[in-house]
């Protein structure tokens, strides 16, 4: 409780003191670091949502910027190096002095930047789908967490496909693993056998699917209807559909829900043998509605016809116009401050409905399940309503008791059983 | 005696007072001096030492001694898995315990080893401690391991393969999946060492937690600095004299140094170990500044590298190799940060983060095929030393 | 005002004059099901459709199915075409033809679940269809979702299909649901035994239904249950879960976990103390169960249940599987059917991972054929080898640019890649490897700065994202021999090229005058030259054969797999590996080395089938293991030319 109170007394010193710099009028713009990869492996998803930020900001200086200055994009490259994300972090944080990071893709870009964030008391914004287990005090993570996507996709699969027997195809890495944990674990509370789960794990840009995709046919051999979820990550998709499509694996006899592939990823590819797959997503392209289509206006004027949007960009959207927002709630770019004026913070979702940021510094939004097309986009099948992200999973015994709260706890990592905080800083 | 040996290597003498003229100039910078020298920069400094330390390392193995090992860089990794280890433990025990001390019922071992587990591979999506752990909570055990491990393997490896005479470019290309293999297998979540994800935090020293990283910087800068030139004094000192002779002998013709009755094979694996115990020895000072270990260092391109950096600084001078990592990896971070500048061409614009590697790769070919003696080479025609 | 109209329109639907109801009435009752149905309440809508007698109702669950009904802003239903910004409309009823802008319509999007199960409502009206597509849908549907009532009309539908390759589908499934649904057992079992030479995933999902079993206890074993197996605890069945089937039936209490007592001991601290232990000593669990027994004795908690009580309790209960299926005669026909596919399955199975390892030996080898000759026969390392692999594949991608047509863009494609990568392959030669030749290791690294170079240069022109290389339709599918065994036709034609490859570079080397040549200046240069052979040309047309073939070997890869600009890296060590382990200076050799690694690879696999990264790991030790001891490979060179 003492924590609170000194958290309440920092904002409002800070409160005031910015009150007397913004009258003092702002000689140096505000600073926003971008931390995506320009080079190398991860540079083809994260170059787009460094576009995207630009644009953002753009869009927002045209609107007259952030407390009557204008804002300043920093870019930097960390070249899809993991320690490199650390120390470019830093540099953003100490030497160009941002006020928010907007950034990283994959865990363990992330894992390696939480430690200097919470060292230097800086504010990430985290824009893709994670496996969760976590909560940083510095970091809003505005993707989804494994129940605002893999588990309403199970769930669909569950209820509507009818599946009985679960392939969980993934790369081996951690997003997969720890998504497949957490799927087991729901599965089985929801009466699947612990033997109708295949798990099945490959490395980082697999070619060779056919002996596996011959195994996931073979699992209907016991009559029961097959369904993959497959967290299958980047270039190994490509060959994994291929085989699929050779094998002449239809979405009507085996459904694949897929929880990394997007437009992005399609546009390798010839999508007229998988038409009917699924993916799970928060945002397509293709969700009708006006502030979409303005969306997508505006990235093709900014960046390139040919461009297609994805999910990600939506959470940079989404989560760029809260902190602008709530900057303007609190007076001033102060991380403390900042954090106490995003809870709550509401914001219309591209795809309907509004997202709000809750104190587990998740967001709310709705699930999207889409059926692949011929012309590489996705048919929208499925929308559920806002689903409040949950940081710690409940079907893991391990983290079911945990709780993440900032406001009114001030901890990340409660346990509601010995209602004590684990720990402040958080697990990496 | 060292006196003496110093005084017959002039050059490592130069050195040895570059490097601390280096350490001085550096510290005065830094925050404990006037302060315009930022902790991620003097970071930077103490990860390039511990890379020209490597280098250095390489450059016995192969400038001397002839043997083009694409491995090295696995030994820097092993060292910094090691050290890795037991500063995850040790930091995730001090957060355990807190969190019990706050219960009313003490917790029992087992409990505290689960907790500890759970918290580590938790992130992983698993729990249990695998057996290499087994002496991550003792820093002397890791320590010892450090050096250890990269040696075991380097003799058991070197061994098997100097034994069957397997030389040159095949010495290289199995150095080259031995590397592979290692990197694949740390890949895999059932490795124990957290997959993909590697260690992480290492930049938090358990102990001193509330040292601010300025400090901590500044004391694995002087500690590499420390390692390089110790390193170099080793390396000087065997790559001279009767011993330094024999190794040269085996680079330039192996089966006439062996016909006048030299065990090729001791020579050779007794070099090959030694320098793999001083990459992990690097490695382990290396990670603790970089903050994350994990198999994406080890991977095969890493090793490769090293060589260019080696080449490009020039082989079979140990100062080459210094020149040649500093340079290339400093130059490197500068080109891919963004800090030269854009060429505009007017129908293109020449981003260095796209073009750098062209023009690495490029000038590699240009050094092989014209400037065999690489950096080093015209560092040594400017001193008018014939080499 | 249209409110009103549809209130009429539902008034009328409920109305005793149902005959005159028409389709949209009828829809209109289940207004909000049919705009988002749910696959376990469609049937409601299905049944009342199919019961009506409408004769449209096919036509609209066919459109239906396809998401070609939309729903206007008035409630209503229409099948409609979406042609820009307007929707061509179709009455559901009458069928006139309309038009109307599409704001306030909304497209029905039945998914994947309501799709199947419309499919089954549609079965009665296409089984005996004229049209040959629409029976076909229909059998596939019953495939998809058997029930017992569609045994009786399929068996009648037999009779009249004109189709052959339909009517043996239909006797097929036909079969099946006999096994699963006849009334007479004698019908099924027949049926079942009929089975046993079916490997297909279908008939042995049939018999495994037949055979499925749930688990049971009690006291004494029960003599009326058709028993499958008695489960001994600890070995068919762990203590823990026969212990949960215990719990479940209300005969056992669970085990008190150690939270449990922990929170109890927590909840009676007394004075500092657990009964007479000091809270500080519940460090240990030993201290703990003494203090929570005393707690116990006192009554305030319930009684601890160790698993030293979860045996005794065990032993005094039988565990059993029972069949579903009462009927034993037929479990045992089935059981007997089964196990005879199996033993065919498992001999399919093993055939199936020989084509695969065959197929993998045959992208290896492919890779590796090219660095045959340049690194076998040449002696020359090439790192930059895996990039014109990449270039082949680029070049593939660039020619179905500006070549639509699939099939003439993969003939234009080969030998285009091959002349790219030959003149890539002796440019290189004759830039940079022509001055290295006795410097093999700094070839190594001259080569290698041109991959990174190549690398990223393929990056900066094509961008990191993968580029699409598609094969042409007649390559689509798979050579299925049974459900087990079946290998893609794209696989079958990497292997054909491999041959293909294999005997042209023999041919080449052993039986042309080049081949001579290319030998001799290997052997010997000086003494080749002065016999009046040009070794600078020889080295170079050499080495541009290896490049050329790498770029075919690329557009093969990157029809099966993908094209990234870091494919080469992909390929680079397994294909030097490949070289050596097969032994150098030999196209033999890498037949067998790109042979051992496949299979071995595909053995690993099929072990620890769960991770194919672990695969990866063993093989390549394997092989640290196998030049060790083997350092000329399987195919060493014997005599003179074995001298480095």
């Amino acid at each position: 409780m003492t924590y609170k109170k000194t958290l309440g007394a920092s904002a409002l010193a800070a409160l005031l003191a910015s009150t007397s710099i913004a009258a003092a009028d702002c000689d140096e713009p505000i600073k926003v670091g971008v931390l995506h990869s320009l080079s190398g492996s991860m540079a083809i998803s994260e170059t787009t949502l460094k576009d995207a930020m630009l644009m953002l900001i753009e869009q927002q200086n045209a609107a007259g910027g952030l407390l009557g200055c204008e804002i300043e994009a920093v870019v930097v490259d960390p070249a899809s190096d993991w320690p490199l994300f650390a120390e470019k972090a830093r540099e953003l944080l100490t030497v160009s002095e941002v006020d928010v990071i907007f950034g990283n893709w994959t865990s363990v870009s992330r894992k390696s930047v939480l430690p200097v964030i919470e060292e230097l008391n800086g504010l990430l914004f985290y824009p893709v789908q994670y496996e969760g287990e976590e909560s940083s005090r510095n970091v809003f993570y505005t993707g989804a967490a494994p129940n605002q996507q893999a588990i309403p996709a199970t769930d669909y699969f569950l209820e509507e496909l009818g599946v009985e027997k679960f392939a969980l195809l993934g790369t081996d890495y951690v997003y997969p693993r720890t998504t497949n944990n957490i799927l087991e674990a729901y599965l089985i509370d929801n009466g699947i056998a612990e033997e109708d789960i295949f798990v099945n794990y490959t490395p980082f840009g697999h070619s060779d699917w056919a002996t596996i995709v011959a195994d996931v046919v073979a699992l209907g051999e016991d009559g029961k209807q097959v369904g993959v979820i497959s967290t299958i990550n980047g270039d190994a998709n490509i060959g994994f559909y291929k085989e699929l499509a050779a094998a002449s694996v239809s979405a009507d006899d085996i459904p694949v829900v897929a929880f990394s592939v997007g437009e992005e990823e399609l546009s390798g590819l010839d999508t007229s043998n998988l038409v009917g797959h699924l993916a799970a997503w928060n945002y397509f392209q293709s969700a009708e509605g006006d502030a979409n289509t303005g969306f997508i206006e505006a990235w093709k004027a900014f960046a390139g016809e040919e461009r297609v949007t994805n999910d990600p960009m939506e959470a940079h959207y989404i989560g760029f116009n809260m902190w602008v927002n709530a900057v303007e709630a609190a007076g001033t770019t102060d991380v403390d401050a900042v954090r106490d004026a995003m809870y709550g913070q509401e914001f219309p979702n591209l795809t309907g409905g509004t997202a709000v940021m809750l104190p587990n510094h998740h967001l709310a939004k709705p699930v999207l399940i889409g059926e692949i097309q011929a012309d590489g986009q996705f048919d929208i099948i499925s929308q559920t309503a806002e689903v409040p992200g949950d940081a710690w999973t409940d079907f893991l015994p391990e983290s079911a008791v945990l709780k993440s709260d900032w406001q009114e706890l001030g901890c990340g990592m409660y346990n509601v059983e010995t209602e004590s905080c684990v720990q402040l800083t958080s697990n990496y | 005696m060292t006196n003496s040996f110093l005084m017959r290597n002039p050059s490592t003498l130069w050195f040895l007072l570059g490097l601390s003229l280096f350490t001085i100039v550096v510290t005065a910078l830094s925050d404990a001096g006037v302060g315009v020298m930022s902790t991620s920069f003097v970071k930077t400094l103490g990860k390039t030492l511990c890379l020209c330390l490597i280098a250095v390392a390489m450059d016995v193995v192969w400038g001397y001694c002839g043997i083009l090992s694409l491995g090295h860089f696995a030994f820097f990794g092993i060292g910094g898995y090691a050290v890795g280890m037991w500063l995850m433990y040790a930091r995730t025990e001090g957060i355990v315990l807190d969190s019990f001390a706050s219960q009313t019922i003490p917790p029992t071992p087992q409990e505290v080893t689960d907790a500890i587990g759970n918290q580590i591979f938790g992130v992983v999506g698993s729990s249990e401690f695998p057996m290499i752990w087994a002496f991550s909570d003792s820093l002397i055990l890791q320590l010892l391991l450090v050096v250890l491990v990269p040696g075991v393997l380097a003799l058991l490896f070197g061994w098997l393969a100097f034994r069957s005479r397997v030389t040159g470019v095949y010495l290289s290309i199995l150095t080259q999946a031995m590397t592979l293999a290692l990197a694949l297998y740390l890949f895999q979540n059932d490795s124990g060492l957290r997959g993909n994800n590697g260690l992480s935090g290492l930049q938090n020293i358990p102990g001193f937690e509330d040292t601010p990283q300025s400090t901590i910087s500044l004391a694995f800068f002087y500690a590499s600095a420390l390692a390089v030139g110790l390193g170099y004094v080793l390396f000087a000192w065997i790559t001279s004299g009767k011993m330094g002779s024999v190794i040269k002998a085996i680079r330039d013709n192996e089966s006439r140094v062996r016909f006048l009755g030299y065990h090729v094979e001791s020579y050779k694996l007794f070099v090959f170990t030694i320098t793999a115990v001083v990459a992990a020895i690097a490695g382990a000072l290396y990670y603790p500044q970089a903050g994350i270990i994990n198999p994406a260092e080890i991977a095969p391109i890493a090793s490769i590298y090293l060589a260019v950096w080696v080449a490009i600084g020039g082989r079979g001078r140990l100062y080459g190799a210094v020149i040649g990592a500093a340079f290339v990896s400093l130059l490197s971070s500068w080109f891919t940060g963004g800090g030269a500048p854009a060429i505009p061409l007017g129908f293109y614009t020449i981003q260095w983060t796209d073009w750098w590697l062209v023009l690495l790769g490029l000038s590699f070919v240009a050094v092989t095929l014209y400037a065999p003696k690489g950096i080093g080479g015209l560092f040594d025609y400017l001193v008018r030393k014939p080499s | 005002m249209t409110r009103v109209l549809i209130m009429l329109a539902m008034l009328l639907g409920f109305s005793p004059a149902a005959q005159a109801q028409d389709l949209q009435n009828l829809l209109q009752t289940h207004a909000e099901e049919v705009a988002s149905p749910g696959r376990r309440t469609v049937g409601v809508v299905l049944d009342d459709l199919a019961g009506s007698g409408i004769p449209q109702v096919a036509t609209f669950l066919e459109q239906w199915q396809e998401k070609n009904v939309w729903q206007g802003p008035e409630g209503l239903f229409f099948i409609a075409t979406e042609d820009g910004d307007t929707l061509s409309l179709t009455d559901i009823d009458n069928g006139t033809q309309s038009s109307a802008p599409a704001v306030g319509f909304t497209q029905l999007k039945p998914n994947g679940g309501v799709r199947r199960v419309i499919g089954t409502a549609l079965v009665q009206f296409q089984l005996m269809d004229p049209d040959l597509t629409r029976r076909t849908t229909a059998v596939a549907s019953i495939a998809r979702r058997p029930e017992a009532s569609q045994l009786a009309p399929l068996l009648g539908s037999i009779e009249g299909e004109s189709d052959a390759a339909l009517k043996a589908r239909k006797i097929q499934l036909a079969n099946f649901l006999s096994a699963s649904f006849a009334d007479d057992p004698a019908d099924r079992i027949s049926a079942i035994t009929s089975l046993s030479t079916d490997v297909s995933v279908e008939a042995r999902a049939v018999l495994n239904q037949i055979l499925t079993t749930s688990t049971g206890v009690a006291a004494q074993l029960p003599s009326d249950a058709n028993i499958a197996h008695v489960l001994t605890p600890g070995a068919e069945i762990s203590l823990d879960a026969a212990y949960a089937l215990l719990i479940d039936d209300g005969l056992a209490t669970p085990i008190t976990t150690a939270e449990e007592i922990k929170s109890a001991l927590a909840a009676n601290i007394v004075d500092g103390r657990v009964g007479d232990v000091p809270v500080v000593q519940l460090n240990t669990t030993d201290n703990r169960a003494r203090a929570y027994a005393q707690l116990a004795q006192a009554g305030t908690v319930p009684a601890l249940v160790t698993a030293t009580n979860r045996d005794a309790t065990l032993a005094g209960y039988v565990f059993f599987e029972t069949y579903d299926e009462d009927n034993a005669t037929i479990t045992t026909a089935a059981k007997t059917a089964l196990a005879s596919v199996e033993t065919r399955v498992a001999v399919g199975q093993a055939a199936d991972l020989t084509l695969d390892a065959l197929s993998l030996a045959s992208i290896y080898f492919l890779a590796a054929i090219g660095l045959a000759i340049t690194f076998g026969v040449m002696g020359v390392i090439n790192m930059a080898h895996g990039e014109f692999i990449m270039m082949g594949a680029y070049t593939g991608y660039v020619v179905q640019l500006f070549v639509p047509s699939y099939t003439a863009s993969i003939i234009i494609a080969l030998p285009l890649a091959f002349a790219v990568t030959f003149g890539a392959g002796v440019a290189m030669e004759r830039l940079v490897i022509r001055h290295l030749y006795h410097r093999p290791l700094e070839t190594l690294l001259a080569t290698f700065g041109i991959s990174i170079a190549l690398q990223q240069l393929a990056k900066n022109i094509f961008g990191t994202q993968a580029r699409p290389l598609t094969s042409p339709a007649w390559l689509d599918g798979a050579l299925v021999f049974n459900d087990v065994v079946q290998i893609s036709y794209i696989r079958i034609a990497i292997f054909v090229l491999a041959v293909i490859f294999l005997f042209l570079i023999l041919f080449v080397l052993k039986r042309t005058r080049l081949g001579l040549e290319v030998r001799a200046v290997t052997q010997n240069p000086g003494m080749a030259a002065s016999m009046g052979i040009n070794p600078d040309r020889i080295n170079m047309l050499t080495f541009g054969l290896g490049s050329g073939i790498a770029g075919i070997a690329g557009v093969a890869i990157g029809l099966y797999a993908k094209v990234t600009s870091e494919m080469g890296a992909d390929y680079i060590v397994q294909s030097f590996m490949t070289v050596v382990v097969g032994g150098v200076g030999n196209v033999w050799g890498t037949l067998a080395g790109a042979s051992l690694i496949g299979f071995l690879q595909k053995g690993i696999e099929w072990l620890n089938p769960s991770n194919t990264l672990a695969a990866q790991t063993y093989m390549i030790l394997f092989i640290i293991l196998f030049i060790q001891f083997r350092p000329k490979g399987i195919v060493a060179l014997k005599g003179r030319a074995a001298a480095d």
